[in-house]
């Protein structure tokens, strides 16, 4: 773990991969609940967690470095059921970059469980991980100008459903009906850090 | 015509409404948003006598025009510029009671980038994640203010403020930028730091409420290879591929994958939003505390 000061208000802690960054977001969220640190905002990404709005950085970087993060568990969560059309344009794509028949995607995508490691890009829109790292995948050459509302793509060792039409470069392999981003729901994002999710396969 | 709204008349180059923003959503991917120049912000709502955190408009160069349907205190502060009720001159700085029916124009700012208009009650759209702030980046808040756009007025709380004059400072003929140097600085060659602290550069017309862009000497690189997407704060000096530093402002992305090589001083980021494009631009190092 490598404790970095961010201005006078934040720090950026950095993990060894991703796992343990999620693990210790979960704990600083734990924490935060029970009153042991005041944060404004805790931001989990690809491998480290940003902590900004803090009183004293030096206190709590000091810490950080004595945390013991205990490793995610499974046993208490609910698991999200996000419904898909595994119908997307660039199936045929993704089905050749893992060596399989197109439709054996859908079979490997939806058996895998996912954890919304991080968000950004967009409110609402998750970065998921759980696929095994041999189904990698590069994003797009030429990113689309428009990818629909509910368009779960691929890219990296990431999975991704686009909360709106918005550009994007991932690999379209299905669309969901679900809602991903609501402000007037609460919650309203969908896929928070944090929450474990299952695909599963529509009849077309 | 005694509705508590006004209707826009003249939008301007970009009229927004904004309040103290929306933080503590970064981790959904929410910019928090929010007036560019805070402090002026609260100035105005406090000459109206509203809380601080009430909605204002933020105009940007070239002012709005607006026709309340009712008689309404309002409130100019930010950048200087000429204010008139149906063409006569009125203060700028101080409260403004402005008649039913009556048009109140933002005239273009004489110096500076954005005038605050606060409007006795606040500008009450409806709110997203409790602010009521136009966030540009992700397209939360109400959109950007439109010519025939009708918004409208909450309740007056309290009587405005009794002042005559009141203490602001003058958009800057330069621009000093106290900075904290990191998170990322070692991505950087060991010239680079001291390049971004003593050279000279200045505000490109790039600039926007997502970040100020500069123009002067590029930041070289201590090596190449991509940064993993890490959180971002307000004031960052991101460094995109170009080497030319830009400084996030409030409605800059929660993540990005460009290395930070220092940080602005949260308290100085007023005067950048105040900042025209060429205004000399200097980074100074700065003791990490805002």
């Amino acid at each position: 773990m490598r404790v970095l000061p961010v201005g006078g208000r934040a720090l950026l802690v950095e993990l060894a991969d991703g796992d343990e960054a999620q693990a210790l977001h979960a704990e600083l969220l734990r924490r935060r609940a029970a009153g042991l640190i005041r944060v404004r905002e805790l931001v989990p990404a690809a491998r480290t967690v940003l902590l900004d709005g803090l009183d004293d950085p030096g206190r709590v970087g000091a810490e950080l470095a004595g945390l013991e993060i205990p490793p995610l568990s499974a046993r208490d969560e609910d698991v999200l059921e996000i419904p898909v059309r595994y119908d997307g344009p660039d199936l045929a794509e993704v089905a050749a970059h893992w060596g399989v028949p197109p439709q054996e995607v859908a079979q490997i995508h939806s058996a895998a469980e996912f954890r919304v490691a991080f968000c950004g890009f967009a409110p609402g829109f998750g970065y998921l991980t759980g696929l095994p790292g041999r189904y990698e995948v590069p994003r797009r050459a030429t990113p689309r100008t428009t990818v629909p509302a509910g368009g779960v793509a691929l890219a990296g060792p990431y999975t991704g459903v686009y909360p709106r039409p918005s550009p994007g470069g991932w690999q379209l392999i299905g669309s969901t009906n679900a809602v991903l981003w609501d402000h007037a729901r609460v919650p309203a994002a969908l896929l928070a850090p944090g929450v474990r999710v299952r695909f599963v396969p529509e009849a077309r | 015509m005694t509705d508590r709204a006004f209707a826009v008349v003249r939008a301007g180059a970009l009229t927004t409404v904004q309040d103290q923003g929306r933080p503590g959503h970064a981790h959904l991917g929410v910019p928090r948003s929010g007036a560019l120049d805070p402090a002026a912000a609260r100035l105005a709502n406090r000459l109206v006598g509203n809380p601080p955190d009430a909605a204002v408009l933020e105009t940007t160069l070239n002012g709005c025009s607006v026709r309340p349907r009712c008689a309404v205190t309002v409130a100019v502060v930010g950048a200087p510029c000429a204010v008139t009720v149906d063409g006569r001159p009125v203060a700028w700085g101080a409260p403004v009671r402005v008649p039913a029916g009556a048009l109140l124009d933002i005239g273009a700012a004489v110096s500076g980038v954005r005038c605050y208009v606060a409007f006795g009650g606040g500008v009450t759209v409806e709110p997203v994640l409790a602010s009521r702030s136009t966030d540009l980046l992700s397209g939360l808040g109400p959109p950007p203010l439109a010519d025939g756009t009708v918004l409208p007025l909450g309740g007056v709380v309290a009587p405005h403020a009794r002042v005559d004059t009141v203490p602001h400072p003058a958009p800057p003929h330069e621009l000093i930028l106290r900075v904290t140097p990191g998170p990322r600085a070692d991505w950087f060659t060991s010239g680079a730091l001291r390049t971004l602290t003593t050279r000279a550069y200045r505000v490109s017309s790039a600039s926007n409420r997502i970040g100020l862009r500069t123009e002067g000497p590029s930041l070289e690189r201590a090596f190449t290879g991509e940064l993993p997407s890490e959180g971002m704060v307000l004031g960052a000096v991101q460094v995109p591929p170009d080497g030319r530093p830009v400084v996030f402002l409030a409605d800059h992305p929660t993540t990005g994958g460009y290395p930070v090589i220092a940080v602005v001083r949260e308290g100085d980021l007023g005067a950048a939003a105040q900042a025209v494009p060429g205004t000399p631009l200097r980074f100074v190092t700065a003791a990490p505390r805002t």
